[in-house]
């Protein structure tokens, strides 16, 4: 089965391994994901300015190029790329006074943009389509006594219309961590903000919140993190050298995308190239609970 | 004699001229007595100098296009566009690398894209600007070198940017990265380099140009051409 797939910049360069992982997974589940062709940014971060429409073209004009391509859905693995294009979807749909504002913008695209696609991200497909009981069944290298910590930031879940399960108590992850074999452990501050694009210029602001959240997973016994967002993974990862340096109680902890895990329960097995994509390497855990 | 053109009315920044109608915004100013010392080159569409900008009578775009390549209407208000002092950092290609990275230190400005695609809108070659754009912001700087290819570096692209970003500066910087690190080398080309130090084939260059014109005509025409 195809899924239409709509990347996001980042998917092609800091987070290939997010996109590696979800395809070789996806593959033991009979899925492909199929690249849409002439995409856009996504237009990064859903903008609040109700009445500046330009930033709405960046995701719209995705939306339009789909729908052109008789795509009637898009998968998402990033977060952001869910939450924006989720949004400003909403945003022309839900007024026709910005949609057509926005199509009027829109004069070299051949066609008009009429509503029609459909935004998922690929968590809510394993739950709804490709069911949890399935990826179970294929499962098999099962990430036993693996303790996992599901963080969800944000975007998954704010604001509540979008969220793609429960606003403030979501499960859809522990439930997948599950299936894959490993124990999900819940934590105080999974549903926490990492500090987001503070850390461009206010990195000692990110510094602060990856350390509360990582603290509070690992006060409660996790061994490792996953999360579906880039940015997120950014500063919980590649923070924790900063962290070392403010907190001197601070040990370090490996944080995953959640498709990687997926791969080695599924059977895919663990690639090097993904390990360079981190920051805190990955493979110890792994090796230690005979998972690689 | 030739049949008497018609004269058309043309704004001339903002000045009105009667011009000879199926002129070149070109050839339309000199006809008027423009005397153009900048922004006018190869006047064959090839070297990008003459930007321009122009609108149609009754119509409420503004439109670019080159001066030697845009016929005047009847009504049409022109102006001429001597330079575009945009952004052009320097670099050293020996010292870059071909991703991502490289755009982000030298032109920071090309993740401002919002995709209006304002610029695709004004480049007269009909490049998909914007999309070249973003692929340079996903890193994909084959495909930034490939739909860049055509542009011959106009400057309209950036003068109505949004969001300040200079266009063709990162398209020419994306095909120098291509053709350097990315594009599959070609063994011919170390082959024929060698053969230009070895003057190999001086005696049939000499032939060539010693040929009548008729001779070398049905030779050019007759020529086979080898694609391996």
């Amino acid at each position: 089965m195809k899924l239409p797939y709509y990347p996001g910049c980042t998917l092609k360069a800091n987070a290939k391994h997010f996109e590696d992982s979800a395809q070789k997974a996806l593959e033991k589940l009979d899925y492909q994901l199929e690249e849409m062709k002439d995409w856009v940014c996504c237009g990064t971060v859903f903008s609040m300015t109700s009445d500046d429409l330009m930033l709405q073209l960046s995701s719209i004009r995705n939306l339009l190029r789909a729908e052109k391509q008789d795509l009637k859905e898009l998968v998402t693995l990033c977060s952001m790329c869910y939450n924006t294009l989720k949004q400003s979807k909403d945003f022309v749909e839900g007024d026709l006074d910005n949609l057509e504002k926005v199509n009027n913008f829109m004069y070299m695209e051949e066609a008009e943009y009429k509503g029609q696609v459909e935004i998922y991200h690929l968590l809510t497909l394993l739950r709804d389509r490709i069911k949890f009981e399935t990826v179970k069944a294929e499962v098999t290298n099962p990430l036993k006594g693996l303790k996992v910590g599901a963080y969800y930031g944000c975007l998954l879940v704010r604001p509540q219309k979008f969220a793609i399960d429960d606003f403030e108590a979501p499960t859809i992850m522990e439930d997948l961590v599950e299936s894959l074999g490993a124990e999900a452990i819940d934590f105080q501050f999974k549903l926490e903000c990492c500090g987001a694009y503070q850390t461009i210029t206010k990195k000692n602001i990110s510094v602060k919140r990856a350390y509360e959240i990582l603290d509070s997973a690992q006060r409660v016994g996790c061994d490792a993190i996953i999360t579906s967002c880039p940015l997120c993974a950014y500063n919980l990862d590649f923070l924790q050298k900063e962290i070392e340096k403010e907190y001197v109680d601070f040990q370090t902890i490996p944080i995953f995308y959640f498709t990687e895990l997926m791969a080695v329960a599924l059977g895919v097995g663990w690639n090097g190239e993904w390990t360079k994509k981190h920051d805190v390497d990955p493979e110890p855990i792994l090796i230690e609970k005979n998972l690689i | 004699m030739s049949a008497k053109r018609e004269m058309i009315d043309v704004y001339i920044s903002g000045e009105l001229f009667q011009v000879p109608e199926g002129s070149t915004i070109i050839s339309s100013m000199e006809y008027a007595g423009f005397q153009l010392k900048r922004g006018v080159g190869c006047r064959e569409g090839y070297c990008g100098a003459c930007a321009t900008v122009y609108r149609e009578k009754g119509d409420y775009k503004l439109k670019g296009g080159l001066a030697c390549q845009t016929v005047v209407t009847d009504g049409m208000a022109v102006a001429m566009i001597p330079f575009v002092p945009a952004e052009k950092p320097t670099y050293d290609l020996n010292e870059l690398e071909a991703d991502v990275s490289t755009f982000t230190k030298l032109f920071p400005t090309v993740f401002r894209c919002v995709s209006c695609n304002t610029c695709t809108k004004a480049c007269p070659q009909e490049i998909q600007v914007m999309d070249y754009i973003q692929a340079i912001i996903r890193g994909d700087i084959e495909r930034a070198a490939n739909l860049s290819f055509d542009c011959i570096r106009c400057g309209l692209c950036a003068l109505r940017c949004p969001s300040e970003i200079v266009q063709y500066n990162n398209a020419i910087l994306a095909r120098r990265l291509y053709a350097k690190y990315l594009a599959k080398k070609s063994p011919e080309l170390d082959t024929r380099l060698k053969e230009l130090d070895e003057c190999k084939y001086d005696k049939e260059i000499e032939e060539v140009k010693n040929m009548p014109k008729d001779k070398l005509s049905e030779k050019y025409y007759s020529r086979e051409i080898k694609i391996s």
